[in-house]
């Protein structure tokens, strides 16, 4: 598993996603609202959920939930405990830390992360 | 139920046998009392064999009424799942005790059974006392003891219309509310003078009848049953009394005393009472030293059989002690006790009735409200006991306080607030060695080595038993540390409501950085506090001079998805459409529209529980095509996605119905269309019945209207689901406009002072004063809150605009809406349905990946 590179570049700019060996353009960054997510459809069929908060950062981790199998994390509600960022899902409200992927809820889960830029 | 282990005899050599004879409440206390000192088979320290008449273990009996307030059997149960076998007791149900043999020591069990005993205990209990009147045994006559006569009681009292209880005591009372609960027009009569003779005097007697006789139920004192009549075909059909009167009833509960289950130990020749009882020692030893008896079948040391449940508490844990090896003794009990009888609260404690030599009275009586307190006050100041009837508060505190010297004169405590008392003499006054629950001997020192009521209910069984010392617990507890919304903000939902409309903050980011918790200030929030305060901004976005629109700016951010996207979130991802329909009435065409709709889109459709619509199976990115239809054809978001007001259903009323007597389809209408979009702590459900007959369900709503001749009654507090509860008459016969301007003030009072997802029926649970604080402050205007509780109802009902019509008709809030930031064209390739019943339903094996199977809603939810 990767870990999230972050910039905080301000502005605008697009942001992109490591995919394979190459980077992956996803969307302008004036279309992320601090605060919540989007989803990206990934040239091989999976699917990624990007996150700003507050601050400007990006974030990228799978968009599949695990627990019900529904590709809906970018539609969670996020947030930060102790600094950390974080994203509920918004089925059954499980928090997945947006740096690691880790579940808080629960050891036995996570999600995968990807490595973003934004420029 | 426990499966009995087999009985192995040669593993039972070594250790003594316990027979327990009768597994009542009492005898459960003493396997309890065995456990705690280590005296179990799981200890390797006994065989222990307990035999119980009735087909379940023990349940709590005391409260055998509360069956009609939804408790099932299993509730009432006092025996935790696994306790029987974690100590391995032995437990027969349905099969008593027939016979004992003292000189071979052994106990023979109806279904011929022979246990052998070194040591026995008695806890029969008692049976109800049935006076020899000539039709005593005549179909329809019943005793009110075990669950199994409830049963059979409320099985007879289907085809019955009048029922008599025989006996105006603590029992008969009981089940005179059951008759009560069963709906039959029901008579008490009672051979005293008064009700409940042994308890209360003859002033609290008659306070208690004037609130009884309110309720409905007729009482006849001072007159004894002298005959039960019966019909040619042997059921019962009156009664005749000693004055030379007679009622026709249908039913007659007898419930006139109790008496000691004594005939095994008669059969055995142990020594029993004159007037019944086995004779016991105060270790609760019987004339035979390897035989004990305790509760209610038990003759005390002090002469006394005891009728109550605490006493028979005492008496197991002393005769446990005794039998573990240890010493102890049971002496008297004081009869203490406080119930609520029809929801009436009686208690009286100490010297009651003011027998010691120069005992004063000090009595506050006022009929009219049915409230009469008597506290007994000896030469010295002292305080002997007290009678209290309806408002029995005070018991927790007075009663640990008989024997000593009040510290404020005895009139304080019995007058009404404003009257110059009662003086708050809180649970903080009481001694540390106060007894506060008088069913398992727990002192307050004991009740304060805890912090939380779980705690001191595990550990030391205060307040599991009669449940009257619950308040007094629950005041000698430490407030929570912290009663903060979440990690974010140490605030409750009322206090934040409070400083966004004092502070007229409107932005989240900046309410988090002036009031959250120091450590999350700059920082994101949680999924808990953003639609919390998105809700609060967007209820008081008129008055603060926020935005209305709850997908505007920093509010985006902030609401749940189905906020977001103003649809409801389903389980694989796609979401469910309800369109508004007000009061449950559509046109034909409005009906083929969403038809129309349901069918070009291939939704699943499903008619709701509020008389609305849901179509389900829409992608993101098809619900503003969707809701461009249905805009066009007059229909507006129905808010099922939202924290707001969903439905008011109605039935069809005066208009078509030959019994409504208003119209309930107008007023259903009027209301939705009043209170659409008003974002509150949690969903708001309503109804409009058009008669007492109450079609629409409204008293299961938030807020429920029933028609009445006169106007409207409204009904506050009411909710389905999983703790079902029936709203409360909050006010009667209004006009439209009265109606109108009440729901407005208390809509808006609960949104200012509930907790977040807090329905209103837990909100009146849980406000201080309940029901009569909010009917004082929304009738009553207590609070001088009124006129801007109705500004604020204006002010919301001026700005209301439709979401979806607002959103189809933005560019900007349409670009949310699509699947993919990067494909915006591509429908969701994880959004699959197959068929079922010609309709659709998710593909859900599409969604079970490889990473973790697909778990159930039920296996995760927490």
């Amino acid at each position: 598993m990767t870990t999230a590179t972050i910039t905080t570049a301000q502005g605008t700019g697009f942001v992109r996603l490591a995919h394979g060996t190459d980077w992956l353009t996803v969307c302008d960054r004036a279309l992320l609202t601090p605060g919540r997510g989007v989803a990206v459809l990934l040239p091989d069929g999976d699917q990624a959920a990007v996150f700003m908060d507050r601050a400007g950062q990006v974030y990228a981790i799978g968009n599949r939930d695990p627990f019900t199998g529904a590709y809906v994390l970018s539609r969670g509600l996020l947030g930060s405990a102790g600094g950390r960022p974080f994203v509920a899902s918004p089925l059954l409200k499980q928090r997945f830390d947006l740096a690691t992927g880790a579940c808080l809820d629960d050891e036995g889960a996570a999600v995968p992360v990807f490595t973003v830029r934004t420029d | 139920m426990p499966e009995p282990t087999t009985p192995n005899a040669l593993a039972h050599t070594a250790a003594p046998t316990i027979v327990v004879v009768g597994h009542g409440m009492v005898g459960q206390r003493f396997l309890e009392a065995l456990a705690d000192r280590g005296l179990t088979p799981a200890a390797g320290a006994a065989r222990v064999v307990v035999l119980c008449e009735e087909p379940r273990p023990a349940y709590d009996r005391v409260r055998l009424t509360s069956y009609f307030d939804g408790r099932s059997p299993e509730d009432l149960s006092l025996v935790e799942r696994d306790f029987m076998e974690r100590h391995g007791f032995e437990l027969y149900v349905g099969d008593p005790a027939t016979g004992v043999d003292r000189a071979g020591r052994t106990v023979t069990a109806r279904s011929g059974a022979v246990f052998p005993y070194d040591t026995l205990v008695l806890a029969t209990g008692s049976y109800p006392f049935v006076p020899p009147v000539p039709g005593k045994d005549a179909r329809g006559c019943f005793v009110y003891r075990t669950i199994e006569d409830l049963l059979a009681i409320e099985e007879y009292a289907k085809g019955a219309a009048t029922g008599a209880v025989v006996g105006g005591g603590l029992l008969g009372l009981e089940a005179a509310g059951a008759l009560k609960g069963l709906g039959l027009s029901t008579h008490v009569v009672e051979f005293a003078p008064r009700l409940m003779p042994v308890q209360v005097d003859e002033g609290g007697g008659a306070a208690l009848l004037r609130t009884i006789e309110d309720m409905g139920l007729a009482v006849h004192t001072g007159v004894g049953t002298q005959e039960v009549l019966a019909g040619a075909d042997g059921a019962v059909t009156g009664m005749a009394l000693s004055d030379g009167s007679s009622l026709a009833v249908d039913l007659v509960v007898f419930s006139a005393g109790v008496r000691p289950r004594d005939q095994l130990a008669r059969e055995c020749g142990l020594a029993v009472g004159e007037r019944g009882g086995i004779v016991v020692d105060e270790e609760c030893r019987t004339s035979d030293p390897a035989v004990f008896a305790i509760g209610e079948c038990a003759l005390a040391a002090d002469g006394r059989v005891y009728g109550l449940v605490a006493p028979g508490y005492e008496m197991a844990q002393a005769a446990a002690e005794v039998i573990a090896g240890g010493r102890s003794a049971f002496t008297g009990a004081d009869l203490s006790t406080k119930l609520k009888l029809l929801g009436v609260d009686v208690a009286s404690f100490g010297d009651a009735h003011g027998a010691a030599e120069g005992a004063l009275d000090v009595v506050y009586s006022d009929a009219r409200a049915g409230v009469y307190k008597k506290l007994v006050i000896g030469r010295d100041g002292t305080l002997l006991g007290g009678v209290l009837v309806g408002d029995a508060d005070q018991y927790g505190t007075l009663r640990p306080m008989t024997g000593t010297v009040l510290p404020v004169a005895p009139e304080q405590l019995v007058l009404p607030a404003g009257a110059g008392g009662p003086v708050a003499l809180g649970p903080s006054a009481l001694p540390d060695e106060a007894v506060i629950c008088s069913c398992h001997n727990v002192t307050k020192g004991a009740i304060c080595e805890h912090t939380t009521l779980p705690e001191v209910k595990k550990c030391t069984k205060a307040g599991t038993g009669c449940g009257s010392c619950l308040k007094v617990i629950g005041q000698l507890m430490p407030p929570p540390e912290d009663a903060g919304l979440c990690g974010c903000f140490p605030y409750s939902r009322s206090e934040l409501y409070e400083i966004v409309r004092t502070l007229e903050v409107t932005s989240f980011a900046e309410l988090l950085d002036s009031h959250g918790r120091e450590e999350a200030r700059g920082g994101d929030g949680c999924e808990v506090c953003k639609p919390t305060v998105g809700s609060v901004i967007a209820s008081l976005a008129p008055t603060v001079g926020a935005s209305g629109y709850v997908l505007d700016g920093e509010q985006a951010a902030l609401q749940d998805t189905n906020d977001h996207f103003l649809a409801n979130l389903q389980r694989n991802g796609s979401y469910s459409i309800v369109p508004r329909i007000p009061g449950g009435e559509i046109t034909p065409e409005k009906l083929i529209v969403i038809g129309e709709v349901a069918r070009d889109f291939g939704l699943y459709t499903k008619i709701t529980g509020g008389q609305r619509i849901d179509l389900f199976g829409a992608r993101v990115d098809q619900l503003p095509q969707i809701w461009t239809r249905l805009v066009d054809a007059g229909f507006e978001s129905g808010h099922a996605y939202g924290k707001s007001l969903r439905t008011v259903k109605s039935c069809v009323g005066q208009t078509w119905c030959r019994y409504g007597v208003q119209d309930s389809v107008r007023m259903a209408i009027d209301l939705e269309l009043r209170y659409r979009g008003l974002r509150s702590p949690h969903k708001l459900k309503s109804a409009v019945s058009g008669c007492a007959r109450e079609c629409a369900e409204a008293r299961g709503k938030d807020f429920g209207i029933i028609a009445t001749a006169q106007g409207w009654n409204l009904y506050v507090g009411g909710n389905g689901g999983a703790t079902p509860r029936h709203a409360d008459l909050l006010a009667q016969d209004l006009s439209d406009a009265e109606l109108v301007r009440l729901i407005d003030r208390f809509l808006m009072f609960y949104i200012r002072t509930a907790d977040r997802l807090e329905r209103t029926s837990a909100w009146l649970e849980r406000i201080d004063g309940g029901l009569d604080h909010v009917r004082d402050v929304v009738v009553h205007d207590s609070l001088g809150l009124c006129e801007e509780l109705e500004r604020m109802m204006t002010d919301h009902v001026a700005g209301y605009r439709d979401e979806w019509a607002e959103t189809i008709n933005d560019p900007e809030r349409l670009r949310r809406f699509v699947t993919f930031v990067n494909a915006p064209h591509a429908p969701d390739p994880s959004v699959k349905f197959v068929p079922e019943r010609d309709q659709i339903k998710p593909d859900l094996e599409l969604l079970a990946g490889p990473v973790l199977a697909v778990r159930t809603l039920e296996g995760t939810a927490s």
